[in-house]
């Protein structure tokens, strides 16, 4: 028993020790959902290219990727949203000192049945939809019929961001089906004719219609342009500049490559 | 005659319960075989996940379950044993030991989403073990604790008194008579205890969301600082956070028939053996 | 001699420390949820945080009303109920009644065995299969609903049901159904009358559990209730259940933040509910062993 602990002990103090010496080339990214296929992608590639490295990566939500950052338990911290004033004043008193990086933009498509006739709808249509002051697609030019309105839950980064795009904070009609993923929005939509939701670009499949936002498609293009309304970027923060290895995979991200990969996830790249 | 009709409408609603239960339960189980077959090769139980996780195999994410629930034990079993053998053998039948058997039994009842808050509160951010095997493995071992106490408790209770008593005429001290005695006749028993609570802490997902789980990882873990993946985790991942549902739903039918399958496998044993020692004991 | 004494008493303070310390952990986790959970309610109000109707936790100003959270906990705990009392409680009956020897010899283990399946394998399941069968049956907007919920959940629960009611029934004294029989009784008549009265509240500790385990199960429902954070109308509607509130939203909410405090406080309810469940199943299963004249 007794050398059983000795054992034991010694075993955990040794791995404890090589812990803190001999991994200098690991990397831990952690924080938003929407932003981990792309963090988990080009992690994927990099480590491919550049062997001594070892990168892992989490998901968790962009507040816990903060606050991991904040208290020294990760290298990269993935956002959806900017930093907050609370959170600046935290990395303050921690000694820590976020700074951003945008590594993508995530266009937000307002999305029908691909056999809804609507294809064109103005920012305030659409915030009268989600407020259910318009309830039927007679009253913008569709055929009649009552609109089953689809939304993100309340707490995810996309609602957030959908909020403040197009609804000005006003609130979703309670009635809406809250999904808790795009994936979910995306299912609903293609199988319900008198469906409206909101997904990410990347998200988008054949059974659905993106429509034009004050006259302008969402696309490629029209993200990178800032012509499309209902668009964000998407950051990654680390403690001060990035040094070393750090460096060299933002730098990876944000290269020609790198942005290659954010598209084949779905996403808009930087150029 | 009546009395009979009756009697024959009841029986047969209770053996159309238990047919239903284990239709259902074997659908879910033909389901969950039926496809996860198909993805499971060689390379599957041996490569780290590919191309956005849509290829190549789920090795690492295995060998995480297999460290926390491994780093869960080592930490549950001693404990859980110790205190079983404190309420059986030394204390007094008190006000005390009422409340500590009282509140064994309902840390077995808490919500296994409240365990994964209390690692995030203790073990990730006030002792700073961060995300990491560590944390999941205190987390996972906390859960697993009661189990483990209240299946060594009715092992040492079922031990005679008669060959307690029998060592300490024989001049042997209590700690020699638990030790040589009483431990090796409970331990079968105990055993059971142990193994059926690996095959519940193997599968939890809850506990470890917080403290322990990580998206993507490419080599296997090399501390116990470091963040793993793990089978039920990805599970949820792969359905919830991926980009490419179709192709990672099939690589999510492997995981879950893995996991299935060693959640069933460590069970099975600790039943088998339980189901030995209840036709042994009569 | 004297050496051997101290031994003695160093090993019986080392047992006596770690059987405290799992007094302690329960403590422990009494303690963060309380420290964590409780500001919000200084924020917000308790009855207004607990009774109000609208959870819009990312707004500014945030609503902080877990109301529909709780309905999403009751409804699906209910609808589970609904599905796995009978299945477990006449699975049991059948195990303990009707079965022979052999059967209930291969059965029963069988049944444990099945209670041992990973929570986030049965959510899989509901999420891959039962998702889209319910959505084509009822011609649903979306399969994951309250009732997709129940019916997993409920089918999760029905082997600890089974394997705890059986153990009731299988304490009821052979006399008891001896003397039913000794009256003209037949087996369904001593069965409801006699058996049934007779292990009642062990087969209510087994509902009870199973009602604990439903409540309080978080992956099922994360992946299939639906997650729509409203107060639901039928079984049809999605709906956010406390668990998968939680753990949805712990990783949006930023630490030491309003969000993250009512989430912990929606932890510290969720942990007074199973608590008082547990704390009557305790007391009712001592009742039933004493009526039974077995040991407490």
């Amino acid at each position: 028993m007794k050398k059983l602990a000795m054992i034991m002990a010694i075993g955990i103090a040794a791995i404890s020790l090589a812990a803190g010496t001999c991994f200098a080339e690991k990397i831990v990214v952690a924080g938003s959902t929407t932003v981990l296929p792309i963090a988990q992608k080009t992690a994927e590639v990099f480590m491919d290219e550049n062997s001594g490295v070892d990168i892992s990566v989490r998901g968790g939500g962009s507040s816990v990727g903060i606050t991991a950052l904040i208290d020294g338990n990760c290298d990269i911290a993935d956002s959806s949203r900017p930093i907050k004033d609370v959170e600046i004043q935290k990395s303050a008193s921690n000694g820590r000192d976020p700074v951003a990086h945008i590594v993508a933009l995530d266009g937000i498509a307002v999305v029908v049945n691909k056999s809804n006739p609507v294809s064109r709808l103005s920012k305030k249509q659409v915030r009268d939809i989600y407020m259910g002051k318009i309830s039927d697609w007679a009253q913008v030019g569709g055929k009649p019929g009552k609109i089953v309105v689809v939304s993100r839950d309340t707490a995810s980064g996309t609602f957030e961001a959908f909020g403040e795009l197009i609804m000005n904070k006003e609130k979703v009609l309670p009635s809406a089906l809250m999904q808790a993923s795009n994936q979910a929005v995306g299912q609903i939509i293609g199988q319900t004719p008198s469906g409206i939701g909101y997904v990410g670009l990347g998200f988008m499949s054949g059974e659905l219609k993106a429509v034009e936002i004050d006259g302008v498609m969402p696309s490629k293009e029209t993200v990178l342009s800032g012509k499309y309304p209902v668009s964000r970027p998407l950051f990654m923060y680390t403690n001060g500049k990035p040094q070393g290895v750090l460096k060299e995979y933002l730098d990876f991200i944000k290269s020609k490559k790198g942005q290659e990969l954010v598209e084949t996830q779905g996403y808009v790249g930087l150029k | 005659m009546k009395k009979n009709i009756t009697q024959n409408i009841g029986f047969f609603l209770l053996f159309a319960c238990i047919i239903a239960t284990l239709f259902f339960l074997g659908t879910i189980i033909y389901f969950i075989f039926t496809r996860g077959i198909q993805i499971i090769s060689w390379e599957f139980l041996t490569q780290p996940p590919r191309n956005a996780m849509t290829e190549g195999g789920v090795a690492p994410v295995i060998v995480g379950t297999l460290y926390l629930t491994l780093g869960a034990m080592v930490f549950a079993v001693p404990l859980g044993l110790a205190c079983a053998i404190y309420l059986c053998e030394y204390s007094p039948k008190s006000i005390v030991v009422n409340i500590i058997r009282i509140s064994i039994n309902n840390l077995a009842g808490v919500p296994s989403v409240v365990f994964g808050l209390f690692g995030l509160a203790v073990f990730v951010n006030f002792l700073n073990f961060g995300v990491s095997i560590l944390s999941g493995s205190l987390t996972l071992g906390i859960l697993a604790l009661p189990l483990i106490i209240s299946a060594s408790q009715e092992a040492l209770v079922a031990v005679p008194h008669s060959i307690r008593e029998a060592s300490l005429s024989l001049g042997a001290s209590k700690w020699e008579t638990i030790k040589r005695i009483v431990l090796p006749t409970a331990l079968p028993g105990i055993l059971t205890g142990v193994i059926l609570s690996i095959g519940r802490v193997a599968g939890e997902t809850a506990p470890i969301l917080f403290t322990a789980a990580a998206f993507y990882k490419r080599g296997y873990p090399k501390s116990i600082f470091s963040e793993v993946m793990a089978l039920p985790y990805h599970i949820y991942a792969l359905m919830t956070e991926g980009t490419h549902p179709d192709k990672q739903k099939a690589i999510a039918y492997g995981c879950s028939l893995i996991l299935l399958f060693l959640v069933l496998f460590i069970s099975g044993i600790a039943i088998y053996l339980r189901q030995r020692q209840r036709s042994y004991h009569g | 001699m004297n050496y051997k004494r101290i031994k003695e008493k160093i090993y019986k303070w080392i047992f006596t420390v770690l059987a405290f310390s799992s007094l302690f952990f329960l403590v422990g986790i009494m303690i963060v949820l309380f420290k964590e959970g409780t500001p919000i309610f200084k924020d917000v109000g308790f009855f207004k945080f607990l009774f109000g109707s609208k959870w819009y936790p990312t707004y500014e100003p945030p609503d902080f009303g877990i109301l529909p959270l709780i309905l999403g906990s009751i409804w699906v705990t209910a609808g589970a109920i609904i599905v796995c009392v009978p299945l477990g409680v006449g699975s049991a009956l059948y195990l303990n009644e009707l079965a022979g020897f052999r059967q209930r010899q291969f059965l029963k283990p069988i049944i444990e065995l099945l209670a041992s399946i990973p929570s986030v394998v049965y959510g899989f399941f509901g999420m891959v299969i039962v998702t889209p069968f319910l959505q084509k049956t009822f011609n649903l907007p979306t399969g994951l609903t309250a009732l997709n919920a129940s019916l997993i959940l409920g089918l999760m629960a029905t082997p600890t049901v089974c394997s705890i009611a059986e153990d009731a029934l299988s304490y009821v004294p052979r006399s008891f159904r001896e003397a039913s029989f000794a009256v003209g009784a037949n087996r369904w008549q001593t069965l409801t009358r006699v058996v049934i009265p007779a292990a009642g509240s062990g087969i209510s500790t087994a509902i009870i559990l199973g009602m604990s385990r439903a409540i309080g199960e978080t992956m099922t429902v994360l992946m299939v209730a639906g997650g729509a954070g409203v107060i639901p109308k039928t079984f049809l509607d999605p709906v956010r259940p406390m668990t998968s509130a939680i753990a949805a939203e712990m990783g949006e909410a930023p630490m030491g933040g309003d969000h993250y405090h009512a989430l912990f406080a929606i932890a510290l309810i969720l942990f007074l509910i199973t608590f008082v469940f547990n704390i009557i199943a305790e007391i009712i299963s001592r009742r039933f062993r004493i009526k039974l004249g077995l040991s407490g």
